[in-house]
């Protein structure tokens, strides 16, 4: 096999694995939008906080200590144990439920029936105000995140390809673990709205609310549950992110990678913001190797996905799997 | 003292299920009800009729729990029903349809069927999450209840259709069903007829007629047809610019003077 090609599919086998973290991250945009219509601009920077809270439990860490230690005068900092992962992973999630319904009740609540662009307002001023609290809370140094997941070359693919084509392919045990997580984790979603009696409610709400109402189903509860399975998405991103590149603020900004993912896989689609995950992680990838890098002096994958979405909203504003915007008169 | 009477054609109606005690309702300054009362018995078809804005939708939507009146009281099974959220209403056994038909547009008909039948399902999320044991059990009986309401309304044929591609009138059918998929104690049609044809309203009386025959529901709904609604009901209430007319059967309510002026128009000298 040439050289170039085994070097494509590396590059395209690589691209499908930072997709997928793109994907979930979208996924999450995508779960709070159906149900509420809300634009959830904070769905990165709650996959930071859940990162920088799973972190700061298994560490050990005592919250708001900065602030204790100012007002008591004390200089406490950690607890002086270790929770293990699974244990930390719980509370964690604890504390996300907690989030989504502290959210529901102070926040989204009292904007019922406001326009779109108010409720994302919120959203914005969400992103800020956690970010605020994330950091008072556990403080802003970078946290090595660290919760038992295998990391490192895969050995195996890359002895079988050098053995099969003469070049080795490098894949991240990791990325390995992610994709498979997040193909568990989209099954499971998709299962539950479909066949369970919270996720039929689920799918009544983001359709049609008054007809919900109707046939007996809380709005605020479904609300409070698409939070806490955003939280949830947001968690499991959070750690795989900051499994491979450390827990740092700039972490909230991969949630701008999610919206070219959602232009392409359309707002209200799980499997569009998957497939639109992938495509935009393999697309950013290829387009570096094969154009990018040899023509364009590189640095595409900054701007690549958000000039693919452009295209998209020039010939396909539904995206690929969004529902056609038919407005009756 | 009566509980309850026998109609025309013999049916057995029995006591009173709900009762309206003095609503008033108010938009800002205007009064869309004002000091109503009137009774639903078990069993019965009660109609509320009246010409177009004459508060008939409000009404319902007061029985619904949608509208909270400024004054007056619902009772409910024998007590006043404290102030509650439209779907506390309907888990306590009142479901509705809507004038302007709200399904659920991307589920299928069978699903949308099926949401009807939530209030009757209790397993908790967790075992809802496992799909196991209690939670398979319950949603092999509940697809039951759905799937023989399917039958009686004849949609079998687009169970698995998505509502979006249905006709208007097959809609306000699956409407019906998902409504009738609760088993609720009381049925609250909300203009069941308007939009049809004449062979899609003869349909529509003839399933009403058959679902109050068949499951015993009482049903009470909105129509300002006015033969429509005399050949169903046992009972009518009409209501002219918010305020009650008349209230008795058919023939009763058609012989009334104030119900004539307010359907035909009155000279004024």
């Amino acid at each position: 096999m040439p050289e170039q090609l085994a070097f494509t599919i590396e590059v395209f086998l690589n691209g499908l694995m930072a997709g997928v973290l793109y994907a979930l991250v979208a996924l999450g945009f995508v779960l709070i939008y159906k149900a509420s219509g809300i634009f959830n601009y904070a769905q990165g920077v709650m996959a930071l906080f859940a990162a920088l809270t799973l972190a700061g439990i298994i560490d050990g860490q005592v919250p708001f200590s900065h602030l204790i230690n100012a007002i008591l005068g004390t200089d406490i900092h950690h607890f002086g144990w270790h929770v293990p992962a699974f244990l930390a992973i719980l509370l964690t999630m604890v504390v996300m439920i907690g989030l989504a319904y502290a959210v529901q009740r102070l926040v989204f609540r009292h904007l019922v029936g406001q326009e779109p662009i108010i409720l994302f307002m919120a959203t914005i001023g969400l992103a800020y105000f956690l970010e605020g609290v994330g950091d008072l809370m556990w403080g802003s140094d970078i946290k090595s995140m660290d919760v038992g997941l295998p990391q490192g070359l895969n050995t195996w693919i890359d002895d079988t390809t050098f053995n099969a084509f003469g070049y080795g392919f490098f894949i991240d045990n990791l990325d390995i673990v992610a994709s498979i997580i997040a193909a568990l984790l989209v099954i499971g979603l998709v299962m539950f709205a479909q066949y369970t009696k919270q996720g039929r409610a689920m799918r009544a709400v983001a359709d049609d609310h008054q007809a919900a109402l109707s046939v007996g189903v809380s709005l605020n509860f479904i609300w409070i549950l698409v939070w806490s399975l955003a939280g949830f998405v947001a968690l499991v991103a959070g750690i795989m992110w900051g499994t491979k590149s450390g827990v740092q603020f700039s972490l909230s900004l991969i949630a701008l990678k999610a919206l070219p993912v959602l232009m392409l896989g359309g707002f209200t689609s799980i499997p569009g913001a998957i497939v639109g995950g992938l495509i935009i992680g393999v697309g950013e990838k290829l387009f570096e190797f094969l154009i990018g890098a040899p023509f364009l002096g590189g640095a595409t994958e900054n701007w690549f996905a958000y000039m693919l979405a452009l295209i998209f909203l020039v010939f396909r504003p539904q995206g690929l799997f969004g529902e056609k915007i038919i407005e009756r008169v | 003292m009566t509980d309850g009477y026998v109609t025309a054609d013999g049916r057995q109606i029995g006591p009173v299920v709900m009762e309206m005690k003095n609503i008033t309702l108010r938009f800002g300054g205007v009064e869309a009800i004002k000091d109503i009362s009137f009774d639903i018995r078990q069993g019965e078809i009660r109609a509320i009729i009246g010409p177009n804005g004459a508060g008939k939708s409000s009404m319902l939507n007061v029985i619904s729990g949608f509208y909270v009146p400024q004054e007056g009281e619902v009772w409910y099974k024998g007590a006043p029903r404290p102030s509650m959220k439209p779907y506390e209403v309907a888990q306590q056994g009142i479901a509705r349809t809507f004038q302007n038909i709200a399904l659920f547009e991307g589920m299928s008909v069978l699903d949308n069927v099926m949401t009807g039948r939530l209030t009757n399902m209790k397993t908790g999320m967790f075992w809802q999450s496992i799909w196991k044991g209690k939670a398979e059990r319950e949603e092999t009986a509940n697809r039951e209840v759905a799937e023989k309401i399917i039958d009686f309304l004849e949609i079998q044929a687009i169970r698995k259709t998505p509502v979006s591609r249905l006709s208007y009138g097959l809609k306000k059918r699956v409407e019906l069903a998902r409504a009738l998929a609760a088993e609720p104690s009381i049925l609250l049609l909300d203009e069941p007829m308007a939009g049809m044809n004449v062979e899609e309203k003869e349909d529509m009386s003839r399933f009403i007629l058959d679902v109050n025959d068949e499951f015993g529901t009482t049903i009470a709904l909105i129509e300002h047809d006015m033969g429509v609604v005399m050949d169903l009901s046992d009972r009518v209430v009409v209501m002219d610019y918010g305020k009650k007319i008349g209230d008795g059967t058919p023939s009763e309510v058609r012989n009334n003077q104030d119900v004539i002026d307010a359907y035909l128009g009155v000279a004024h000298d």
